[in-house]
């Protein structure tokens, strides 16, 4: 399970922005790649923009591309809020 | 040679093809990777770039007419390839499949990797989207480290300048060091200056000097450069080498393992049969060079630890940096935003998408009337008894004469009039919203309840487009990476209820479950009854991914990411065009080719006698007993098993097989001749009278159209698409055995409460 202690992508509601401090070794290979490839590297600001009706996936702001990610995999990106 | 030292081709060799002594290395056929003929042509251009960045309408804009619509090599992908002249040197462009990204490209994006690596277009051209430079830019900063011969197109600068953003276009130009042309293809804008700009390059007059972002800096320059020149001396002649070397670098595991076998790619030949070809980067040692150069260059990356997040972090920086250097924007408030909480919200989503399928089948149903019947008219009523006449004058014989134009010509022709128009209905706006981006949405929406089954959220796109059509659907799983998720997707598309069986479930309905109600109310009985169904194949959907994706397809789900496009406004006449071609014209002709022999089958198997009864009777009394069991009849099984061509002919075949078994006077058109009644009276008079039909008939074949085998056209594309008679089978298996089990269930039921 992820350290509760720690604010992760999957923490931030429509409208928070969050820049990503590290992308959790706990991902294997194959997913840490595609999440950097979208841009999603440390240091990174991100913004949640949209929650889907069912709560998951949540749409995140990176860069200028909009992409949705679920849960299982948010959980595992780090990030620090920003203002 | 590296990519950048390319030297000029005379058109020739290509034509000519490659020498015995290149034919061993097989490095330098990239135009044959094209499979395309070069012989009228002096350069060859590549059409690059991500999708939705209009890189068709610049496709179009600048070929015009000229153009055609072919296969990749050994692809179903359609690819488009078109020609134009400027200052007398003849082009051929061809449009490759959108790409994001050539690090580690998906299913779909392959063609075009190869294409932009290997490929050795004489230029490249590179469509960027302005207003989302800074996604787009990485992508160039990619490219220009695999081709120097590259004019990046900067399309879509109006829609940028409506969002507030205004690009350099002249600083980009200094900064990529390749030419940058602003255009808005849409309104034909910088078309010719983009001409003008392949044109110089190609021929040499403009010389380019590529960005390339990991000499920006220079540890990594220099380690790249090693790399390289070891890559070069061991493969003289190696496409992209510096490329090459900076995804060995990385560990790129399928290139990795590609060069360890001394094969960098495996390709179909051009017609998807024979041999792969593979382009070999050593034929003599089996791979013993490449196993050396992987374990060297692993050497060389350890002196970096994590290589690939320097690289690929340096890259998006770079890309942010240019972007932001070269833009100027104001903020504007943006609609999509407020489109997109609405349209994804906890109150209205699944409202709004329900509505938006209605409004889509209330078009494709409503629409398709007219139309249907006119060709019914022309296609049956008109030419069916000119071509029996004609028979019958050029002396055929009677048989001969009832098995083309009773049987083949028949049945094609049904198909075509009750096929054609609702897919030249349903295929345009389901592309239209495609194309509008709100797919995307859905699939947002939905992924929630597919999660939660082990599937993936785009399987709510291939289940969409199966309501229109399961063979179309199966194809649109395509967009599904993961191959177990995508058989999932494959195997249950079946259980959307596609646009062949919505007007027997209509028929139906009507007559047996309206009839029930107050006649005010009986449309909306009817219609509950047959959304129902409909709901029902939804729930199906879920319930067998559940069952495959906990079972024989157990795994891992794959990383889900989905981009949400941004809102664009789509071009309505090319979304007309390209889906009539792809989609419409596909499916039609796939079913006709079932059509002509299904229609021979169902004559005959009405006409050619057997002891005084004809081989449909035969089969029916078989099938009887099997049919009443399951609360349904022989004729309907039988008709289920003539019409597997297409489900728009079971009702047909049914009547006429009604008629043929009750031996009812006076209707019908002759024996062995589908045929449709005007009234639903009639209709109705013939299935209860002389079929006997009751309501549990009417309900069980209600729940059968829709768990039964799909149609052949689908099973055989399913087949194209998995390469597996296995999955072939379960696909075609599972649905028919749910379905035999459910109407056992409901008869029995039935029968024990009647």
């Amino acid at each position: 399970m992820p350290d509760n202690t720690n604010t992760t992508l999957a923490d931030l509601d429509p409208g928070d922005r969050a820049a990503v401090i590290r992308i959790g070794a706990e991902l294997e290979e194959g997913e840490r790649r595609r999440l950097l490839e979208l841009g999603l590297f440390p240091g990174t600001v991100v913004e949640a923009v949209l929650d889907s009706p069912l709560g998951d996936p949540t749409a995140y702001r990176v860069r200028d591309i909009t992409v949705a990610l679920r849960r299982e995999q948010a959980q595992w990106i780090e990030v620090r809020h920003v203002s | 040679m590296s990519a950048d030292t390319q030297p000029a081709r005379l058109p020739d060799d290509r034509a000519q093809g490659v020498d015995a002594a290149c034919e061993a290395c097989r490095l330098c056929q990239g135009p044959q990777l094209w499979g395309i003929d070069l012989d009228e042509h002096d350069y060859l251009v590549a059409l690059a770039g991500s999708p939705n960045v209009g890189k068709s309408t610049v496709f179009n804009a600048l070929t015009g007419m000229r153009q055609h619509t072919g296969n990749w090599p050994g692809k179903t992908v359609a690819r488009a390839e078109g020609s134009y002249i400027h200052d007398e040197s003849r082009y051929r462009l061809v449009d490759l499949p959108g790409i994001y990204t050539l690090i580690t490209p998906q299913a779909e994006e392959i063609i075009a990797h190869d294409s932009l690596v290997y490929g050795r277009a004489d230029v490249t051209v590179l469509v960027l989207d302005a207003s989302q430079l800074e996604r787009n830019m990485s992508l160039a900063l990619q490219v220009l480290e695999v081709t120097s011969s590259v004019v990046i197109c900067l399309n879509l600068i109006d829609e940028a300048n409506r969002h507030g953003v205004q690009i350099d276009a002249a600083e980009l130009e200094q900064f990529l060091g390749v030419p940058v042309i602003p255009t808005a293809a849409r309104y034909g804008r910088g078309l010719d200056e983009l001409r003008a700009a392949v044109h110089a390059v190609a021929t040499g007059a403009r010389e380019t000097k590529p960005y390339r972002y990991t000499e920006s800096r220079p540890e990594l320059d220099a380690l790249l450069d090693r790399v390289t020149a070891r890559i070069e001396s061991d493969y003289p002649g190696v496409p992209a080498a510096r490329w090459l070397g900076l995804r060995l670098l990385d560990g790129n595991p399928p290139l990795v393992e590609a060069v360890r076998q001394g094969d960098l790619r495996e390709l179909q030949s051009p017609d998807g049969e024979g041999a792969p070809k593979v382009i070999r980067l050593d034929g003599a040692d089996n791979g013993q060079r490449g196993s050396q150069l992987v374990a060297w260059i692993a050497d060389q990356a350890a002196a970096v630890p994590d290589f690939y997040i320097d690289v690929v972090g340096l890259l998006h920086e770079r890309a942010s940096e240019l972007t932001a250097a070269v833009s100027r924007r104001e903020r504007k408030l943006d609609p999509g935003a407020t489109i997109d909480r609405l349209l994804t919200s906890r109150w209205f989503g699944f409202p709004l998408m329900l509505l938006m399928l209605a409004v889509v089948f209330w078009l494709t149903i409503a629409g398709a009337n007219v139309p249907s019947a006119m060709l019914a008219t022309l296609l049956i009523d008109s030419f069916h008894p000119a071509l029996k006449g004609f028979g019958a004058t050029i002396g055929l014989p009677a048989w001969l004469n009832g098995l083309l134009f009773d049987g083949v010509y028949l049945s094609t022709a049904w198909v075509i009039s009750v096929m054609l128009p609702p897919m030249a209905i349903f295929f345009p706006l389901f592309t239209l919203l495609e194309d509008l981006g709100y797919l995307a949405r859905v699939a947002f929406n939905l992924d929630a309840l597919f999660q939660r089954v082990g599937a993936h959220g785009k399987q709510a796109m291939s289940m969409s487009m199966g309501f229109g059509c399961n063979a179309a659907g199966v194809i649109a799983t395509r967009i599904i990476d993961s191959p177990r998720e995508r058989l999932i997707a494959i195997i249950t598309n079946n259980f959307a209820l596609c646009n062949g069986r919505w007007p027997t479930q209509i028929l139906i309905a009507s007559i047996f479950i309206g009839a029930l109600a107050p006649p005010a109310l009986a449309g909306i009985v009817a219609a509950s009854a047959v959304v129902g169904v409909a709901l029902l194949g939804i729930f199906l959907t879920f319930v067998t991914s559940y069952v495959l994706s906990t079972t024989v397809l157990k795994g891992e789900a794959s990383t889900f990411s989905l981009e949400l496009p941004p809102y664009r406004k789509p071009r309505l006449l090319a979304t007309l065009y390209t889906s009539l071609i792809d989609r419409t014209i596909f499916v039609l002709w796939r079913a006709i080719v079932f059509a002509a022999p299904a229609g021979a089958a169902i004559w005959l198997s009405a006409n050619v006698m057997i002891g005084g009864a004809s081989i449909a009777a035969h089969l029916i009394s078989m099938l009887d007993p099997i049919g009443v069991l399951i609360g349904l009849n022989g004729v309907i099984l039988l008709a289920y098993v003539l019409a597997i061509p297409a489900n728009e002919v079971v009702i047909p075949t049914v009547l006429m097989l009604t008629v043929l078994a009750g031996g009812a006077v006076g209707a019908g058109a002759g024996t062995g001749v589908i045929f449709e009644l005007d009234s639903e009276t009639a209709i109705a008079d013939l299935l209860i009278g002389t079929g006997g039909w009751t309501l549990l008939t009417a309900i069980n074949l209600m729940l059968f159209s829709l768990l039964h085998n799909p149609c052949s056209t689908t099973i055989y594309t399913i087949y194209k698409e998995t390469g597996s008679a296995k999955w072939t089978a379960v696909a075609t298996l599972l649905p028919t055995f749910l379905g035999l089990a459910t109407t056992l269930l409901v008869a029995q039921v039935w029968y024990l409460l009647t």
